[in-house]
């Protein structure tokens, strides 16, 4: 315990009296600082601004760190001590964000202070590392304290998690979305307007219903809500019936079945809507067929709803069957073997065993195919026609020709609603059932085969779609390769020299091509932002399934929050937050790994959840029993058999953050050029070999990086008898 | 008095190495937000490092998405000069104060179009290209269909056209807004929206995006593409069955503008950029990058591939009145009423 306070204490006062306390304009890791330090008052840490450079405000931070001092010295387990950590973390926490805040780039940070204690002369800059250690310290003094005081049986380590994703959601999510979403009750001119709230938010073009009596268009929430509903259904069955067939039956090409499955959620935005235009479009091969044949006349048909609901549905459903194929072979087969000794047949045991334990895999599974459906962006753009949803609707209000955040603002108010019902009606459903089938008994059985009947309708339903994948990829690898996608047809490799040549020159290779700094870029942020998302989201997750505290329910919805509003909205609000002090960070790689972590997380979250939520509590406690720790326990019982949703947490951290865009448009800097944006500017421009090129080979990447994630992180071995099924499982391609 | 004389002296002093050592250390840099293609901003950033020996750092953004960026931005600039893009964002940003004003000494060699740009926005911006509004047809698809072809606006008002034509939503495209305007200005306003009414009619889709409409007509989706004529002659270009089209009426058209972002942190080296960009060197470079408007330097010549503008009949597009926020919400607001409403 005492240990634990030490080790804190050294880290924060590392980064009181060490570290520069300020962020370094250049980059910290450029080390050019390192000429001024300590004295200059860039890099100086926070005693020397507080003692050189007249900073007294500094001066308290430096005493709420000195209170631990005294539990070190003398504190032990004594009562008083978890009052002084409680109080010493708390006010630092407090006291430092204050002072970030009141005072900034131009002196005093808001009118009200100015007035009370006159003109500072004095600014400050973000902050840097020493005040993120700081903070660190502060976060761990106080959730020590608590756990000191018996809180969550006084388990420091989840007492400290729960803080630490409690702050970081604070800080990457709450945070930059309130500040977009308060433009809600504000006019252009940032004044106080809630009137024009409801002005906005009961628009005739948002609640419309004049689809139902006319031929005019619906509002664009009806729209919204009816997409994204058709296509969570949609990618739920799909996604089951893709689960199914890997796991449960003897289908021979399952391997190709998976790359064809996972190839989706690995294709850079825009790619798949044009394909299906060039598929399906008016001039498309589909329609110039019929044409030809039967003297069909051409249509527009897959403009509007058809073409979203194909285009999302293509996209997204990996992303259920990721879900799902955990979940799906984590059933215990004794279950179902219990149900066929009852003498129930195929269908029955299916019907009333498998599928009811496969509730929490088809919740979760149907609730981010809906919210990720209504949250895209790409598809409705290229596809959309006139069928207006909300998610681009709000890009427009805020880059359209008439700027209007508010409108932006009360539309993702409208598209959080959405997301809220959508959560909560999930949790009804699933309502307070146990679904836990992995426990420490005996469990070598095996998987009942599905019943016949069910086994051609998978099939009919999945293989066609397998075949459609695999055309519209052929036709994205050819893209590539010809001089104009969907015109000119002669080979070319010009898009590849002119995106990936490498030149020697002088002083050895050059990347000359055109895409390399965006492609390394790129690579270097997924890289890193994957392991962070995958272990913050499954950590979230533990904390969910396995604890029980007070607001949990609201810590649940903050996780879920930042992926259910629209990129843009992110982005905006990300420039709007943390592009002035205390937390400055745009124009650097950092705001970019940040907010693909904080975007992406849900995703480990629901993926650890549902797959949690089938392993036994009495595993963890049988641990802990042994006298484990709970930090012990989530590594050696919990994590293993979490493998599938580690692996689903790393591979879509790492896929999201090479093909993420809508939110990135707007953080993509000089220094950090990503992909997706560079891509977007070449499909604006009309320049499809190029993007069609780019897009092929971090398709390429992507699945190499897949076939590696799996590879180090391993699959889950549950003991069972059929050797064939536990190999396989897990696999994500 | 003396006193604090003995101590400012000093600290002047100490002031002013900063601020020459803080100058001295971005002597060398320029951060600019780049609204064209890719390939345009990439060859003028080549050019202008040879030129200067000032590194740029580019961003390239669509122009809404960067007013929309340095909007945000405001409380803190990061961005010193926003090159390119349609001007009505760059009049939007010198009118709510996000830009600084500037007279580069080559204003006096530019067309009266970009000077005038420049008048308008009080010197916070200035006029870099021009684009003419149009559109474009595919040839194919217009014979195939046994079509004539449209010549003038009134054209694609035919029910011979009913859904052929293509034009982006004035809500989300400023090139549409500029069509909306344009018409309003050459019909007059009543007479100009029973227009739009008839050609809601043969519209099969409003699209997102301003250039929409002619990579749709490119890739035969469409017949009929509304959008500037530079776009068209793109895919012209790149070998598309298209064809472009100057309506006989006459036309709007935009001015491609640049300005320098309020609290830039290298302003002196903006300042260079602006007057490098509107020098004959920098503006001979546009068909090089496939841009095919016509350059604001009046001693360039337009590119052979650029719509002729003798052709062209040009209205006097009041910038000024059709630029401004009131105006534009009250027209889209009729549009949406009068127009958007009706059935097809």
């Amino acid at each position: 315990m005492n240990k634990t306070v030490a080790l804190w204490l050294a880290v924060g006062w590392a980064g009181y009296a060490v570290l520069p306390w300020y962020a370094i304009d250049d980059g910290f890791f450029g080390f050019a600082w390192f000429g001024g330090f300590p004295a200059s008052i860039d890099s100086a840490p926070a005693t020397l601004q507080v003692m050189d450079h007249g900073r007294a405000w500094l001066l308290p931070i430096g005493l709420a760190l000195v209170a631990p001092l005294a539990v070190l010295w003398r504190g032990g387990d004594k009562p008083w001590a978890a009052t002084v950590l409680m109080t010493a973390g708390g006010f630092g926490l407090a006291y430092t964000l204050a002072q970030g805040f009141a005072i900034g780039l131009g002196g005093w940070g808001f009118g009200f202070i100015e007035s009370a204690f006159g003109e500072l002369s004095d600014r400050q800059f973000g902050m840097g590392y020493g005040a993120v250690l700081v903070f660190g310290a502060f976060l761990f003094f106080l959730t020590q304290g608590m756990a000191k005081r018996g809180a969550i049986n006084g388990d420091v380590f989840v007492v400290g998690s729960i803080g630490l994703v409690i702050a970081l959601i604070a800080a990457f999510i709450l945070f930059p979305v309130a500040s977009i979403l308060i433009s809600a009750v504000q006019d252009n001119d940032e004044n106080f307007a809630p009137a024009l709230f409801f002005i906005k938010l009961l628009s005739r073009d948002i609640w419309g219903l004049d689809c139902l009596t006319s031929r005019l268009t619906c509002g664009i929430a009806w729209n919204s809500l009816l997409m994204a509903t058709l296509v969570g259904a949609g990618t739920t069955m799909l996604g089951l019936a893709f689960a199914l067939i890997a796991t449960r039956t003897g289908f021979r090409a399952k391997k190709i079945l998976r790359v064809l499955t996972v190839l989706p959620i690995v294709t850079p935005p825009f790619v798949i809507g044009l394909a299906v235009i060039l598929l399906f479009g008016r001039s498309g091969v589909v329609n110039t067929f019929l044409e030809w044949a039967f003297d069909i006349e051409p249509t527009r048909w897959i403009y509007g709803l058809p073409g979203i609901w194909l285009a999302q549905m293509l996209a997204f459903t990996p992303i259920a069957f990721l879900v799902l194929i955990g979940v799906v072979e984590g059933i215990s087969p004794s279950m179902e073997e219990a149900g066929l000794t009852l003498r129930a047949d195929n269908w029955r045991v299916f019907t009333t065993v498998s599928l009811p334990l496969m509730r929490p895999g088809l919740a979760n599974a149907f609730l981010l195919g809906f919210i990720e459906s209504l949250a895209d962006f790409g598809n409705p753009l290229v596809l959309g026609g006139e069928y207006d949803v909300l998610s681009t609707s709000i890009f427009f209000a805020i880059v359209g020709a008439l700027v209007d955040q508010g409108r932006a603002a009360v539309l993702a108010f409208v598209l959080l609603a959405f997301t809220l019902s959508a959560f909560y009606a999930q949790r009804r459903w699933l309502g307070r059932k146990s679904y836990a089938t992995i426990t420490g008994k005996g469990d070598a059985g095996l998987h009942v085969r599905l019943p016949r009947r069910l086994t051609w309708t998978i099939y009919a339903a999945a293989l066609p779609w397998a075949a459609l994948t695999a055309v519209i990829y052929c036709m994205i690898m050819f893209g590539g390769f010809v001089e104009t996608w969907g015109f000119d047809h002669s080979f070319t490799l010009r898009h590849y020299i002119e995106a990936f040549s490498i030149e020697t020159g002088r002083y050895g290779l050059v990347w000359s091509g055109a895409a390399w700094n965006s492609f390394w870029t790129t690579l270097e942020i997924a890289a890193i932002s994957a392991p962070l998302t995958a272990g913050i989201g499954l950590l979230a997750a533990y904390i969910l399934v396995r604890q029980r505290f007070v607001g949990k329910d609201a810590f649940e919805f903050g996780t879920m929050l930042s992926f259910a509003i629209p990129g843009t909205v992110i982005g905006i609000g990300y420039i709007l937050a943390f592009n002035v002090p205390p937390i400055e960070i745009t124009g650097t790689g950092i705001i970019l790994v940040i907010c693909f972590v904080f975007r992406n997380m849900p995703v480990g979250v629901r993926a650890g959840i549902a797959a949690m939520s089938q392993i036994d509590k009495s595993l963890d406690e049988a641990s802990l029993t042994l006298g484990a720790t709970s930090f012990t326990t989530l590594r050696k019982v919990v994590m293993p058999l979490l493998r599938p949703a580690i692996v689903a947490a790393l591979v879509f951290g790492f896929v999201r953050a090479m093909t993420a865009i809508s939110a990135v448009i707007f953080l993509v800097s000089a220094n950090y050029d990503m992909a997706t944006s560079y891509i977007l500017g070449r499909v604006e421009n009309a320049d499809y070999g190029l993007a069609i090129s780019y897009s092929s080979v971090l398709i390429v990447v992507m699945l190499a990086a897949i076939i590696l994630i799996q590879r180090v992180v391993g699959t889950r071995r549950l003991s069972r008898r059929d050797g064939q099924q536990f190999g396989l499982e897990g696999s994500a391609a | 008095m003396k006193q604090s004389i003995r101590f400012s002296a000093p600290l002047a002093a100490v002031i002013v190495m900063f601020a020459a050592a803080a100058s001295a250390q971005t002597a060398g840099k320029l951060t600019l937000y780049c609204s064209p293609q890719i390939e345009w901003c990439q060859l003028v950033i080549k050019e202008f490092q040879k030129a200067t020996g000032i590194k740029v750092a580019m961003t390239r953004k669509s122009s809404g998405e960067t007013f929309a960026q340095i909007n945000a931005e405001r409380k803190n600039p990061k961005g010193d000069v926003w090159w390119g893009g349609t001007g009505d964002p760059h009049l939007q940003a010198a009118e709510e104060g996000l830009t600084v004003m500037y007279k580069s000494p080559m204003l006096g060699k530019l067309h009266p179009w970009a000077q005038n740009q420049a008048k308008t926005s009080g010197y916070k911006t200035v006029g870099i290209y021009m684009g003419a509004l149009g559109f474009g047809y595919n040839t194919k698809l217009l014979a195939k269909k046994g079509l004539p072809a449209p010549k003038c606006w009134k054209d694609l008002t035919k029910p011979i056209y009913k859904g052929e034509v293509q034009i982006a939503s004035p809500h989300s495209s400023g090139t549409s807004y500029t069509t909306l305007a344009t018409i309003v200005q050459l019909f007059g306003e009543d007479e100009g929206f029973k227009f739009l009414q008839a050609l809601h009619k043969n519209i099969n889709q409003y699209t997102k995006s301003g250039s929409a409409p002619i990579k749709a007509a490119a890739r035969g989706e469409t017949t009929i593409g509304i959008t500037f004529l530079h776009d068209v002659v793109t895919q012209v270009i790149k070998g598309m069955p298209i064809k472009a089209v100057a309506p006989c009426e006459g036309t709007g058209f935009e001015i491609g503008s640049m300005s320098i972002i309020k609290g830039a942190r290298n302003l002196a080296n903006a300042k260079k950029w602006v007057d490098w960009a509107l020098s004959p060197g920098a503006q001979k470079l546009m068909p090089k990058a496939r841009a095919y408007q016509v350059p604001s330097n009046a001693s360039v010549a337009p590119p052979p591939e650029a719509p002729k503008m003798a052709d062209i009949k040009l209205i006097n597009y009041n910038f000024k009145k059709y630029g401004s926020s009131a105006e534009r919400k009250r027209l889209l607001k009729r549009w949406d009423k009068e127009v958007k409403a009706l059935p097809r």
